[in-house]
């Protein structure tokens, strides 16, 4: 019988520190009505000067490794998806690997903007399903506020902090992990993008002054390519599965803004209580906020009766990616 | 179907307004009650139906129903 992969364990990393549209009214030209109205978020988690993505990360880490009942010694490699490593290198997969006492496995990260956490089930899949790996740990986490421009009223109240984790086994039962799809286009990079501090513009006073070290974005643009490639990706992911939409228990998707959210869930026909939202209190946390949500999922019993669920993203590069979990027979 | 008519469908489907409220001035933000987001999925819809692609900078002169009758009639949407 064909290797498949499931996932066992749930966890996440949340900083106590919490910003409400009314704390952003003090810092920007903004209003609690236009932020719910337009993005659906009422608060957002912010991490302090002193916790950085490892922090968080390490966090959700131990959380799911301990619902999957694992010790140090079960876990065989590590992949982090963040936009926000605590260092350009080394790799902060590594450095959690350390603090979880796990020095010698395989840990790296990869950043797909907020598909990265998606992008890490695709390679978990492939690496158990191929036989490389037994039981990985699959992350996504990023601090989306210290990269944040407070000047600019169209994104600064988008963004929160926060950090996901999953246990992959190649032995249920779990979540099998089912059929996907992921892509990219760059030729529509600059929607969503940090300019500075890479090898195009290495920081400087002038890349400091000119506000490069924050993220810049393109809101409407960017959410036509949301919803269209969210919609494509979870109907691909579905064929893949061999199964319709109308067979669909619950779509976890990126939260980055009810608007996207809702109109994803329209073009697959699902009902509102088919759609977790938790943006409200999250904000926009970006590789973290499908693992976010599958662990509220998971720990608040949303997964009894068993369920089928489908979790789709997209962030910068732009990139997509959809993936059906299966906790059904 | 006129094209006017398509289109009044998908603001009417889109915003939830009175088709008698599409009028030809009538403004998406000023008069239809819609915002920047409502104006995005409403392009996107008109792209949807009518098989086209309106860029950036095109969708930005869109600001009431008659622009976007006149758009679509200079490329060549009849009905």
């Amino acid at each position: 019988m064909s290797r498949e992969a499931f996932i066992v364990g749930t966890g996440r990393g949340i900083p106590e520190k919490i910003l409400t549209n009314a704390d952003l009214e003090k810092i920007v030209d903004t209003s609690d009505a236009w932020i719910t109205e337009r993005t659906g978020i009422k608060f957002r988690h912010m991490t302090d000067e002193s916790t950085s993505t490892s922090d968080i990360a390490l966090l959700a880490a131990q959380n799911a490794m301990e619902s999957a009942g694992w010790s140090a010694a079960d876990v065989q490699c590590i992949i982090l998806a963040t936009v926000t490593p605590d260092y350009p290198f080394p790799a902060t997969a590594c450095l959690i690997a350390d603090r979880l006492g796990l020095s010698r496995v395989p840990a790296w990260d990869f950043e797909a903007g907020c598909s990265g956490f998606v992008y890490g089930l695709i390679q978990a899949k492939a690496f158990i399903e191929a036989g490389f790996f037994d039981r990985m740990l699959v992350i996504g986490a990023d601090c989306l506020t210290k990269i944040t421009n407070w000047k600019d009223r169209a994104s600064c109240v988008l963004f929160g902090d926060g950090a996901g984790a999953v246990a992959v086994s190649s032995q249920g039962p779990g979540g099998r992990l089912g059929g996907y799809h992921w892509g990219s286009d760059g030729a529509i990079s600059d929607l969503l993008i940090q300019h500075g501090g890479g090898s195009k513009h290495p920081a400087s006073h002038e890349t400091v002054d000119a506000a490069m070290h924050t993220i810049a974005m393109n809101g409407s643009e960017t959410f036509k390519h949301a919803v269209r490639a969210m919609r494509d990706a979870c109907m691909k992911a579905l064929e893949m599965e061999g199964l319709d939409k109308s067979e669909v228990d619950l779509l976890i998707s990126h939260q980055a803004n009810w608007r996207i959210i809702d109109a994803t869930a329209r073009a697959l026909s699902l009902k509102p209580e088919q759609v977790y939202v938790n943006i409200d209190r999250y904000g926009n946390t970006s590789a973290a906020s499908i693992p976010i949500a599958l662990d509220e999922v998971a720990r608040g019993g949303l997964l009894s009766p068993p369920k089928r669920l489908v979790t789709a993203a997209f962030g910068a590069g732009l990139t997509w990616a959809a993936m059906v979990l299966s906790w059904k027979a | 179907m006129s094209l006017e008519s398509r289109v009044t469908e998908i603001i009417v489907d889109k915003l939830g307004t009175r088709p008698e409220e599409v009028t030809p001035e009538a403004g998406f933000q000023t008069d239809l009650g819609a915002d920047s987001l409502d104006l995005v999925e409403l392009i996107m819809a008109f792209e949807d139906s009518f098989k086209l692609k309106i860029s950036e900078e095109d969708s930005a002169k869109l600001r009431t129903v008659g622009d976007v009758i006149s758009y679509l009639n200079q490329h060549g949407v009849s009905e």
